[in-house]
């Protein structure tokens, strides 16, 4: 007969591992769905609702259907029906969503000539319109033919138009501000000589006179536009009756969702998620897109793994080949193996005290003394996260290193030695080389380790908004002492510190997705390396 | 010890004993290895004559804790001579391992290695020496074509004659053999074996083995090994017809208990 020793264990072992595949397989499904349908245009619907008065009118409303739930009434004790209407028109009716029981409804339509449109502010607005009313008297109802094409030529003018004034007041601007800092720090440097400061205090004065009258030019042009923006207005009907007017110069961009075919929804599927990836947040970071987040994330992730893999690699050469195995390298090799088990948040503490307050106020002291008593990099920003995170992940990429070393065959290093290479050389030319792939691998892991943390960066850093990307066209290019924004603690932020939870939650699933599509490409692109490397020194010509 | 007709020595073993911590692994040896031959060391797993050939270039030293008595002298210089440098030691004192073990690099670096880590960077030095010695190590005709290869493409007992010629590039005088052929199949040891024949023309062999055969094939002279103590040394036809020693005499036949 046969023996059925030990099989029950074998089922366990495959439970555990379905568990575990089936959890992480779920997990990415729903944030995957979740993530992706957001940028998915709904159908709009127009409910018409018994009123709670006999005697009242019915109330009508317009919106998305966000979800449906079951709700056990309080008074009855019986289980209702609702749905989670989204309205839009925050402006007019002051909130978002709102629930409503199904069996209220009494009419359900989709009105095509219902508009759909993004603003700068409030968000989204629906409505039927009515007409344009341009600033120069003409005014075009929503029943004649141009209506449409008027209608968008002035939204591609006004988008056109912010463009111009972002160019203006950011970098125009910006660069203004930037020299007349310049200037006066100048001035700073010559504190002691007061002859020389006095010499030099005629030509920085007429130097920002100069620059004073640009600014003033620069800011009456972008005054101008701004005045332009507002001076072509739409006026609509909203379903509950009221009419309202709005500057054309305020919409990002309209679209008649009841009227769109599939293939129109799929166009304006992908524009919403190109504006998602490259565009940057509005209203508290519920709207409008994420690209300072990814850029932020990625940046911070590569200056990372370009300071912890030399430390790591050097750490565990030193370890692993030269350190007299004894009791004080197994102490040491413990106490990293215990620092990859620290809570980040320490980390956090220590990058603040130690990097930020100590050689960041340093370097402040003698590099950017001119600019004290503001900071430059004695505050948090993007290189002292970096260093944070890399002292985070040194024991996972020493760890990895020292086994990588250890499983290089003492044969070879033998060899190497028998030819007459001394200890470095074997290290250098035989024994790094073959250990590559496997201090790849431990790179591969601290970057996602790196990449997927918060805690520490929220006090090292990382802020809900940042004016402007660790790199850019403004000298010196890299601004490594800025502070900058991470994929990480923008989902923090939008699920638990927006203003209107409901509103942000799509885009807490979309920014998820896209974290974590950051993360495998980023490991991704390392593994690629890695078994570029094994083969070039194991398998293939070189 | 040896016998007539001695050619100039080239290794003399004086009273050397090897410890690894308290263990003693040698114990008083004497022997003395004349220049163009093959010497083969033979005895049973253990008898301490592996940490003898490591310690002919003294590849022992890299183990921690270990020490030694009595001296080593290749050509009448003391290994443990402080004016020694190791790395120059084994330049003239090359090996070839038990177990083949080409670098991770392509047939030509893995040749001219020892040139490399000894800084010689002219091309045509170079090539001229992967030439003569993948020639000397009999494997020039099977790879000339695939020079930039990868050592691991090649066969295991081409891989061995790789590690030969990248032993030999550098030209040492002594080459150390430490069960060469232990890892290969019969037609590959037998082309270790004809190499061996010709390689003695130009340097001084000394190989380890478990081979009965391959000692009385390819050797000259055989040197007994038992618990740490050289028991017999002498011309390889009288230790394998004629031992003196009756344990020699036991294991040689194979009644070794």
């Amino acid at each position: 007969m046969k023996s059925t020793h030990g099989e029950p264990k074998i089922w366990l072992c495959a439970l555990g591992l379905t568990v575990g595949l089936t959890m992480t397989a779920l997990l990415l499904i729903l944030v995957i769905v979740r993530g992706v349908e957001v940028f998915w245009p709904k159908d709009v619907v127009q409910l018409t609702l018994m009123p709670a008065q006999t005697a009242a009118k019915p109330e009508i409303l317009t919106g998305e259907i966000r979800k449906q739930q079951v709700r056990r009434d309080a008074g009855s004790g019986m289980d209702v029906k609702e749905w989670l209407v989204f309205m839009g028109n925050k402006d007019a009716y002051g909130q978002t969503f709102r629930y409503v029981d199904l069996n209220r409804v009494t009419r359900e339509e989709r009105p095509a000539a219902l508009i759909v449109a993004d603003r700068l502010e409030y968000g989204k607005a629906i409505f039927l319109p009515l007409s344009l009313n341009l600033a120069d008297g003409r005014e075009i109802a929503a029943s004649t033919a141009g209506f449409d094409g008027e209608f968008h030529r002035l939204i591609a003018e006004g988008n056109n138009r912010r463009k111009q004034i972002k160019h203006i007041e950011r970098d125009l601007i910006g660069d203004i501000n930037h020299r007349m800092l310049k200037l006066d720090n100048s001035l700073n440097a010559f504190k002691t000589d007061t002859s020389a400061r006095e010499h030099r205090q005629d030509d920085v004065t007429a130097r920002k006179i100069a620059l004073q009258g640009d600014y003033e030019k620069l800011a009456a042009e972008a005054a101008m536009l701004r005045g332009q923006q507002k001076a072509n207005t739409l006026s609509y009907r909203l379903v509950s009756g009221e009419t309202r007017t709005q500057a054309l110069g305020e919409i990002l961009h309209y679209y008649h969702p009841n009227q769109l075919s599939l293939l129109g929804k799929a166009g304006w599927f992908l524009r919403n998620g190109w504006d998602f990836l490259t565009g940057e947040p509005r209203e508290s970071n519920t709207e409008g897109g994420i690209f300072p987040a990814i850029f932020g994330t990625f940046v911070m992730t590569l200056i990372m793994s370009a300071l912890v893999t030399p430390f790591g690699v050097i750490a565990a050469i030193y370890l692993h080949e030269y350190a007299r195995q004894g009791i004080i390298v197994r102490a040491v090799r413990i106490s990293v193996n215990n620092l990859a088990g620290v809570p980040s948040i320490v980390f956090g503490v220590f990058g603040l005290g130690f990097f930020v307050y100590i050689v960041g106020a340093t370097v402040d002291q003698i590099f950017f003394s001119n600019s004290l008593p503001t900071p430059t990099f004695g505050t948090g920003g993007i290189l002292w996260s970096a260093f944070t995170l890399a002292l985070l992940a040194l024991p996972v990429v020493i760890v990895a290193s020292e086994e990588a070393l250890g499983a290089v065959p003492r044969g070879v290093r033998e060899a190497a030695l028998a030819c007459g290479a001394s200890k470095w050389q074997t290290i250098q030319r035989v024994v790094l080389p073959s250990a590559l792939p496997g201090i790849l691998t431990g790179v591969i892991l601290s970057m996602a380790r790196g990449a997927g943390e918060v805690a520490p960066l929220m006090l090292v850093g990382v802020v809900k908004l940042a004016p402007s990307l660790p790199l850019d066209l403004v000298p010196p290019f890299v601004h490594a002492e800025r502070k900058f924004m991470h994929l990480g603690f923008h989902i923090f932020d939008l699920g638990f510190q927006s203003p209107d939870s409901e509103a942000a939650k799509p885009m807490v699933f979309a920014t998820t997705l896209l974290l974590i599509l950051l993360v495998i490409t980023l490991n991704l692109a390392a593994i690629l390396l890695r078994n570029h490397l094994r083969k070039r020194y194991a398998l293939h010509t070189f | 010890m040896g016998g007539p007709n001695l050619n100039p020595l080239m290794i003399e073993v004086d009273h050397f004993s090897f410890f690894y911590g308290p263990k003693q692994a040698l114990h008083d040896i004497c022997m003395a290895i004349p220049e163009g031959e093959i010497t083969a060391l033979i005895g049973p797993s253990g008898c301490g004559k592996s940490t003898l050939l490591r310690n002919l270039n003294r590849l022992n030293d890299l183990i921690d804790d270990v020490h030694h008595e009595g001296d080593i002298r290749v050509e009448g210089t003391s290994l443990y001579d402080p004016a020694v440098e190791v790395i120059s030691l084994r330049k003239r004192v090359g090996m070839v391992f038990q177990k083949y073990n080409p670098f991770p690099k392509s047939i030509y670096e893995n040749v001219i290695f020892s040139l490399r880590v000894a800084g010689r960077r002219k091309k045509a030095e170079l090539d001229e020496v992967v030439e003569r010695s993948l020639r000397s190590a009999a494997l020039w005709t099977e790879v000339k074509d695939r020079l930039h290869e990868s050592a691991y493409s090649l066969s295991g007992g081409q891989q061995q004659r790789l590690c030969i010629a990248r032993a030999i590039a550098n030209r040492p005088q002594v080459l150390l053999m430490d069960e060469p052929c232990a890892a290969l199949d019969p037609i590959a040891t037998l082309k270790i074996e004809e190499l061996m024949m010709e390689l003695k023309k130009e340097f001084t062999l000394v190989i380890v083995t478990h081979n009965m055969h391959q000692a009385s094939r390819c050797s000259d002279r055989t040197a007994f090994m038992f618990m740490g103590k050289l028991i017999e040394f002498a011309e390889t036809t009288r230790i394998f017809n004629n031992p003196n020693s009756p344990q020699t005499e036991a294991y040689i036949t194979g009644r070794f208990s």
